[in-house]
């Protein structure tokens, strides 16, 4: 039911045309998981890269409520931080993405693959809180982030288990049949990354990962005062690039595709578009990391007949 | 049907083996004699490389600035030490203190058995003084040790200095997830044994102690520090520990990896490894690092004060200054930045060392031979014995053989070991009395008087033999006695595999073609060839009469470090290898 139809009167034609462009992309709400998979301090860089992108998600618009933040271990008050309480992305200490206002939601041996997919299928028990669950609906952009170490079809979780890339593509069956998602922005920043996507086969989902199978990704640089690699290449470059973006930005899928190429990577990055039902250059960036807030017009004026009594 | 169930194959099997037994086993000592000479030519060896994780690469930045003034706490250390006549307590508690440590001292005092050159005296007393920097954010559940020791006269001065001027310099550090324990030990090894036995409750030796009032956590790795010049122009790397232990080759990698990086020369054994490994000097100067460390680790002492901390599983190794005649000088601040980045980098370890090899043999600092490698040189020498006892079981097929008939010889010659072992100690009283010899030089003559006298024995036990003078009695005893040696070299081979190997090499070919009539050498002749040949190996050769006299303080020492430490070399040798000897030494004189 349209929302300018029945008997009123009609205003000017701008504001309608607005209207139409504010839902040309299908969907109300955005929704972020953002998980680092591993642990121990020299793996320092994965628990930045998950930062960063909640850095630039958090940014763009999508409140806390909305993100799902797992870390699997506690960098920034590792008893090895020489600068506790904090998590630089670039040497030289130039940002630092720990902030004063991180939410972790699933932290520490929180962070298992069984958690992960509760998550994502929202089978959890009736005790958790709100802040654990992803509470999407069919109008929701997800965008997921995964990093950590992978292989060949595996994503390894902890330094005791793995998630195969066909669980991967299940769990995401099950949110298309459940009606979880409007469309899906799934990103993996791990060796070999492109084996994790090759299963999907729901609709809607559009997949980035920083290399292809048998690459390695590659770490971007020490720090030597902390004395571990602060963050991977691909993640370094696309916080560089979204850095750029601002919640009002047009820039589309595909400058995101050309985010970090093989001569700053050194690896190959892949994506995968054929699941996706609109055109790639139609999705904006601001689609998946960003929070649109809808604003619904109305042409109606209502009334309030009785003023309210305050109560002494 | 089978190779071995078919009467005619076996057949021709046994006649194989009879026929070509003495041709097989020269080609076999020849085979391991030249695998173990191979094992130092370097396209036979592997490059180190960094195994654990957890320490990655030398990434991190050293900023030890207070060199000199590590060096101006040596020289006042130097002035208390002489002021105190041994080790400065009280200066060293309140030195300590001011820096932000937490100081204990232990008492200890040790009977020694008896008082050899260094000592003495009997009685040796000292104190151990240490202080525990915690860590400041987390639990005290593991810790690192840096420690040097307290000298007499004036070595070792700037090792202390250096090791309170980076107490002073990590103290300032937030980073640290492990305590750091700072220890100066007086009497070296002595010292070192009551603070590892203090520190975890054993009493193994029986020395007296007192109990330690303070304590990190479990100990992950140490390093000891032996620096005795203000600048030095190479550092050493010593692993050989007690018995034999190597530390795990990660230290050895860490340590050498940081050489490296900050640009200082180490060295192994003393040798400065060479690039040249297709020329024949280079080659030999490779066998000579390596044929050095097999000696060192076949003594069975501990070369450095870290030798003491393997047997409780802590990866320890000794880091040594040397200052000879090169241009380039290092100062004590470029000492000061790799000790630093190396304990930083033991600071990130979340298990114990145990990702790379345990067993090893360096030909140099940045080549090394594992135990898959170096083994077979030893299975080679081990095979020889069990082909000549194969040999004489086909011989001695018929009639069977009596067992019974070896059992006097065995009985006797573990008699005569076990005199060997007990005598030389509880008889020195009275050889001082009757002699005017010193204490030391009393054990170690009755401890040449019992094996020359076990010697005589088969000339004057004939009457008590059985089955004496049948052509059979000696290869039952030899049968026997060929057995028990290969079982006791290969035991020893696992533990130690430098002392089973060079054990091997001089007593296989003697137990392999003994008989009555050929002359053979003995287990004595084996010392004596080794004290010379660790001379020569070393640059410093000497003339018989200085090597006899090494040749008897190595078996003082040898005694003193089992009944100090539990060295395992003098009670191997007295109660098993003498024995075993001997009784080929029977064969000898069968007739």
């Amino acid at each position: 039911m349209s929302l300018t139809g029945s008997t009123r009167r009609f205003s000017p034609l701008v504001p309608q045309e607005n209207a139409g462009q504010f839902f040309s992309s299908g969907h109300t709400n955005n929704w972020a998981v953002l998980v680092c998979t591993s642990r121990f301090w020299f793996n320092y860089r994965h628990v930045a890269n998950t930062l960063s992108v909640y850095r630039s998600v958090k940014r763009l618009g999508i409140p806390d409520s909305h993100i799902v933040l797992m870390l699997a271990d506690d960098m920034a008050c590792n008893h090895r931080n020489p600068k506790p309480a904090t998590v630089f992305s670039h040497k030289n200490m130039e940002l630092n993405v720990y902030g004063d206002d991180v939410e972790v939601d699933y932290r520490g041996y929180e962070v298992t693959v069984e958690n992960f997919l509760r998550v994502l299928t929202g089978r959890l028990p009736p005790s958790t809180p709100r802040s654990k669950r992803l509470l999407s609906d069919d109008r929701s952009n997800i965008l997921i982030y995964l990093t950590g170490h992978g292989g060949n079809g595996f994503l390894k979780f902890q330094d005791s288990e793995e998630i195969s890339n066909v669980e991967l593509a299940d769990a995401f069956e099950q949110m298309w049949q459940k009606r979880r998602y409007n469309e899906l922005l799934f990103i993996i920043d791990t060796c070999q990354g492109a084996s994790m996507y090759e299963r999907f086969y729901s609709p809607n989902l559009m997949a980035l990962a920083s290399s292809q199978v048998g690459e390695d990704s590659l770490s971007h640089q020490p720090d030597l005062a902390i004395g571990v690699h602060l963050m991977d290449r691909y993640t370094f470059y696309l916080l560089e690039f979204l850095e750029d973006i601002h919640p009002s930005s047009k820039a589309n899928m595909n400058d995101l595709f050309k985010v970090c190429p093989k001569s700053q990577c050194v690896s190959t990055p892949g994506h995968r578009t054929d699941l996706f039902l609109r055109d790639p250059g139609s999705a904006l960036i601001t689609d998946f990391f960003g929070s649109v807030r809808k604003v619904e017009i109305t042409m109606e004026t209502i009334n309030l007949t009785e003023p309210i009594h305050s109560f002494r | 049907m089978g190779l071995l169930s078919d009467p005619n194959r076996r057949r021709a099997l046994i006649s194989l083996l009879t026929r070509l037994n003495a041709p097989i086993c020269v080609v076999c000592y020849m085979a391991g004699v030249a695998w173990f000479m191979g094992l130092a030519f370097e396209p036979f060896t592997l490059r180190t490389y960094m195994s654990e994780n957890a320490m990655g690469s030398t990434m991190v930045e050293e900023r030890f600035p207070a060199g000199e003034r590590a060096l101006g706490t040596g020289r006042e250390f130097s002035a208390h030490k002489k002021k105190a006549g041994g080790m400065p307590v009280d200066w060293l508690v309140k030195t300590m203190q001011s820096r932000g440590l937490e100081v204990f001292t232990q008492r200890f005092s040790r009977r020694l058995p008896f008082p050899d050159e260094d000592k003495e005296r009997y009685m040796v007393k000292g104190t151990n003084v240490y202080g525990i920097l915690r860590a400041p954010r987390a639990p005290r559940t593991e810790a690192l040790v840096l420690s040097a020791p307290c000298s007499p006269g004036d070595d070792n001065n700037q090792a202390v200095g250096v090791l309170l001027g980076l107490a002073q310099y990590f103290r300032n550090q937030v980073f640290w997830a492990k305590d750091i324990i700072f220890l100066v030990n007086e009497h070296d090894l002595i010292g070192m044994q009551a603070w590892l036995e203090g520190y975890h409750h054993t009493n193994t030796t029986g020395m007296d102690w007192s109990p330690l009032q303070g304590r990190g956590g479990s100990i992950q790795a140490a390093l000891s520090l032996e620096l005795s010049s203000d600048v030095v122009t190479s550092l050493d790397l010593v692993l050989e520990g007690l018995n034999g232990q190597l530390p795990n080759l990660d230290l050895a990698n860490l340590f050498y990896a940081f050489c490296q990086k900050i640009g200082v020369l180490c060295t192994t054994q003393g040798k400065l490894q060479r690039n040249d490994w297709d020329s024949v000097s280079g080659y030999s100067h490779a066998v000579q690092t390596m044929m050095l460390m097999v000696m060192k680790q076949a003594s069975g002492r501990p070369w450095g004060d870290h030798g003491l901390f393997l047997r409780y599983h802590i990866e320890a190794a000794t880091i040594k200054g040397i200052n000879s005649f090169r241009q380039y000088k290092t100062d004590a601040t470029t000492i000061g930045r790799l000790l630093e980045g190396m304990y930083r980098k033991l600071n990130n370890l979340l298990e114990r060392l145990h990702q790379s090899y345990f067993f090893y043999l360096m030909p140099s600092l940045s080549h090394f031979v594992s135990i898959g490698y170096y083994m077979p040189a030893f299975g080679l020498l081990a095979l020889i014995l069990l082909l000549r006892a194969l040999d004489l079981w086909i011989q001695l097929a018929t009639p069977p053989p009596g067992v019974l008939s070896v059992l006097t010889p065995l009985v006797i010659s573990h008699l005569t070991g076990v005199a060997l072992y007990t005598l030389p100690i509880h008889f020195q009283e009275i050889a001082v009395e009757h002699f005017p010899v010193s204490e030391t030089e009393a054990v170690v003559l009755t401890a040449i008087a019992v094996y020359t006298a076990g010697l005589a024995l088969p000339h004057n036990t004939h009457r008590l033999l059985t089955g004496r003078g049948t052509e059979n009695g000696w290869k039952v005893l030899k049968l026997v006695a060929v057995l028990y040696l290969a079982v006791l070299l290969g035991c020893t081979a696992l533990i130690n595999f430098s002392l089973g190997f060079i054990l091997a090499l001089t007593l296989v070919p003697v137990a392999a073609f003994v008989t009555p009539d050929l002359c053979s050498a003995t287990p004595a002749c084996t010392l004596l060839f080794s004290v010379f040949l660790f001379q020569e190996l070393q640059e410093m050769p000497v003339s018989f009469l200085d090597g006899w006299m090494l040749y008897l303080s190595v078996i003082s020492q040898g005694i003193l470090d089992h009944a100090l430490y539990g060295s395992l070399v003098y009670p191997l040798v007295a109660l098993l290898v003498y024995p075993c000897w001997l009784l080929f030494w029977n064969i000898l004189f069968w007739k």
